[in-house]
């Protein structure tokens, strides 16, 4: 008779390196390295002199460490007669974004929450119609909408970019709030009718508090779209208000001269630089976000 | 001059009929149990009287003011809801407070009235805690804190004690019993849970399909209901119903080739081809010899010990009957018995109307 006493007792061992482990971390790290690539060649370039470019290993890390192309695509990069580098294109964008993306916010946010909590006769045909408005390719309402801010006379100002980008945010954005809003419990909207809150109130004091993720998720999908946005700010911009995408391209294109790739480099990633610190600063928040509006439709 | 008066309401969604024609009026202090299946309007009704749902036609008044236009907050209404509904993000002191500050109260007499509910209910030590820290029990009391505060005379429960378990159910169940006693102001409670109804009501109403079936008071609504849907919800297990005719000019029922004298029985004496008798568990007696004109032979085909007492189950007259017995008291299956009916206490229905007799 067997040994009972020999028996398999406590904890099952694991092994650290079996077969799934191996394939995993494996095709992880592959995965990586192929994303991570390209910015990696985006730091090692711009952190180079031309000299060391010309020698084309483009992998290899930098001999000399230069901040050179930084400073230079910052501060001295031409873009047509300005001089002054992506720091034109950087405030002009801030100036862009900021009011932007308050503003689309905070007037999404209010539709979503009269959408979802105060129904009224037609609000689902009107959501409806909202909601068609982000299948509709931007470019067929490019023309149009020069002439409208041609006639209320903004044209051309950073207060008609910010109208256009507060437009083109509304369909996405509202989705997003009116399915969060729609995700709080009926009772909580019910209780605080009865605790006297009106319209404002409610909204304000008790559904505003409690919506901190989808707020995070609307501030990265606006701060990262709007700042990224080059066709808006090329067409509804001057060159003096030109934001900083726009800029970007035409220091990245330019066709005269010899072609400074460490500045270009230097210049791209100063350009991606405020979405990526939005991102991580609020990313927990966002994915709870995401899956928080995504609950109810 | 009553609590509430409903008048004539009317509510549709689209073209479906909620609520038909309603009329309820509660006195001053009552206690109302709103009863029923879920879908039968009963919360409707209770949303209709606190404002939150606009209705088709109607009139309701509170406290001889009509209020059929008035927003909640200014129909002198508390309300405590299943989910407790407490706002996450502010404490329990504000939870309590939102109401008042959103009426403009002067801070002292929040503060007063805040702390007078916390110790009515005792959640003194729970003040500054937010709903997220709380339990089940301590929520729906700082829920009903919240009606509390505002000092009105009318306070609407909408099934405040589902989301609890049994025990704590029990628990609040008195706490409320006892709350009505000592503040005497006007309830209106929504359940579906017959205890409940039952152990707190002044009177209950029984609803199904948006109409009122019965309002009287829970004795009343347990022994003489009003009609077939009534006497087969309320109670458990449930009444036991045996279809047959009721003969002789109204003086005794025939089941078959049985014939049941309808002894003491206060109903009309009418001759009905379709009736049905109705006889709660606990009005049957097991016996081992017959009783000539109110008994049944019967055969024991199950029992079930519920603890205080035990169920059984037989068949008599090819019908499945239950009868409530002493727990002490085993019975095999197959054993042969006659069942002794109680008919003083027995309901008599019309088959085609399914109204009392």
């Amino acid at each position: 008779m067997a040994d009972l006493t020999k028996g398999p007792r406590g904890a099952k061992p694991r092994k650290i390196l079996s077969r799934r482990n191996i394939m995993l971390y494996g095709i992880l790290f592959v995965i990586s390295v192929y994303y991570l690539l390209p910015l990696y060649v985006m730091v090692v370039t711009s952190l180079k002199g031309m000299p060391e470019i010309r020698l084309g290993n483009i992998f290899s890390p930098p001999v000399e460490i230069t901040f050179q192309p930084w400073v230079k695509a910052w501060a001295q990069a031409c873009t047509g007669l300005n001089c002054d580098g992506l720091s034109r294109g950087f405030w002009n964008s801030v100036q862009i974004t900021v009011p932007s993306v308050i503003l689309s916010i905070a007037v999404a946010a209010v539709n979503g929450y009269a959408l979802s909590l105060w129904k009224f006769r037609g609000a689902e045909t009107f959501f409806a119609i909202l909601i068609v408005g982000a299948f509709i390719p931007y470019q067929v309402m490019i023309y149009p909408i020069v002439i409208i801010l041609r006639e209320i006379g903004i044209y051309g100002t950073l207060w008609g970019l910010v109208l256009v980008h507060t437009i083109f945010g509304m369909p996405i954005l509202t989705l997003l709030f009116r399915n969060y809003f729609s995700s709080v419990p009926e009772e909580l909207f019910k209780a605080a009718r009865v605790d006297g809150a009106g319209f404002w109130g409610i909204f304000l004091r008790i559904m505003v508090p409690m919506s901190l993720p989808i707020f995070v998720v609307a501030l990265i999908l606006q701060v990262t779209g709007i700042w990224n946005d080059f066709l808006f700010g090329v067409i509804y911009t001057r060159p003096d208000t030109y934001p900083m995408t726009v800029q970007l391209n035409n220091i990245v294109n330019s066709v005269q001269g010899v072609k400074e790739y460490n500045v270009n480099m230097a210049a791209t990633l100063l350009t991606g630089l405020v979405p990526l610190i939005i991102y991580f600063i609020s990313g927990k928040l966002f994915v709870r976000g995401i899956a928080a509006g995504a609950v109810k439709g | 001059m009553h609590s509430i008066s409903v008048r004539d309401l009317t509510l549709n969604f689209g073209s479906h009929a909620v609520l038909k024609t309603m009329n309820l009026d509660v006195a001053e202090g009552e206690f109302i149990v709103l009863l029923g299946p879920s879908g039968c309007g009963k919360s409707t009704l209770l949303n209709c009287i606190a404002g939150l749902l606009d209705i088709s036609d109607g009139e309701i008044w509170i406290k001889g003011q009509n209020v059929t236009w008035a927003e909640p907050s200014e129909r002198g209404i508390g309300m405590v809801f299943q989910s407790y509904a407490l706002y996450p993000q502010m404490t329990v002191r504000g939870n309590l407070s939102f109401g008042l500050k959103n009426a403009r109260m002067p801070k002292a007499e929040i503060e007063s009235r805040v702390a007078r509910a916390a110790k009515i209910l005792q959640i003194e030590p729970l003040l500054d805690r937010k709903p997220g820290a709380l339990s089940g029990g301590q929520r729906q009391r700082v829920a009903i804190g919240r009606a509390l505060v505002r000092d009105v005379d009318v306070f609407l429960f909408d099934e405040p004690l589902s989301n609890l378990d049994a025990k704590l159910r029990a628990e609040l169940r008195v706490e409320i019993k006892r709350l009505h006693s000592r503040l005497n102001n006007t309830m209106v409670y929504v359940t579906h849970d017959q205890i409940e109804a039952l152990t707190l009501a002044d009177r209950i109403a029984v609803m199904k399909g948006g109409v009122i079936q019965q309002l009287d008071a829970p004795q009343v609504i347990y022994n003489r209901p009003a009609n077939l849907f009534v006497a087969g919800f309320i109670g458990s297990p449930a009444m036991n119903f045996l279809p047959g005719a009721v003969v002789d000019g109204g003086r005794s029922f025939r089941l078959g080739e049985h014939s049941i004298a309808l002894e003491g029985y206060d109903g009309r004496a009418v001759d009905l081809p379709r009736a049905i008798l109705g006889l709660r568990p606990e009005h049957i007696a097991i016996a081992t010899d017959p009783r000539p004109g109110t008994s049944l032979p019967a055969v024991v085909e199950l029992d079930e010990p519920m603890g205080a007492d035990s169920l059984v189950w037989l068949k008599a007259a090819g019908q499945q009957m239950s009868v409530r017995v002493p727990v002490e008291r085993r019975l095999e299956p197959g054993t042969p018995v006659y069942l002794h009916l109680d008919l003083p206490k027995a309901s008599l229905f019309d088959a085609a109307t399914e109204q009392r007799i």
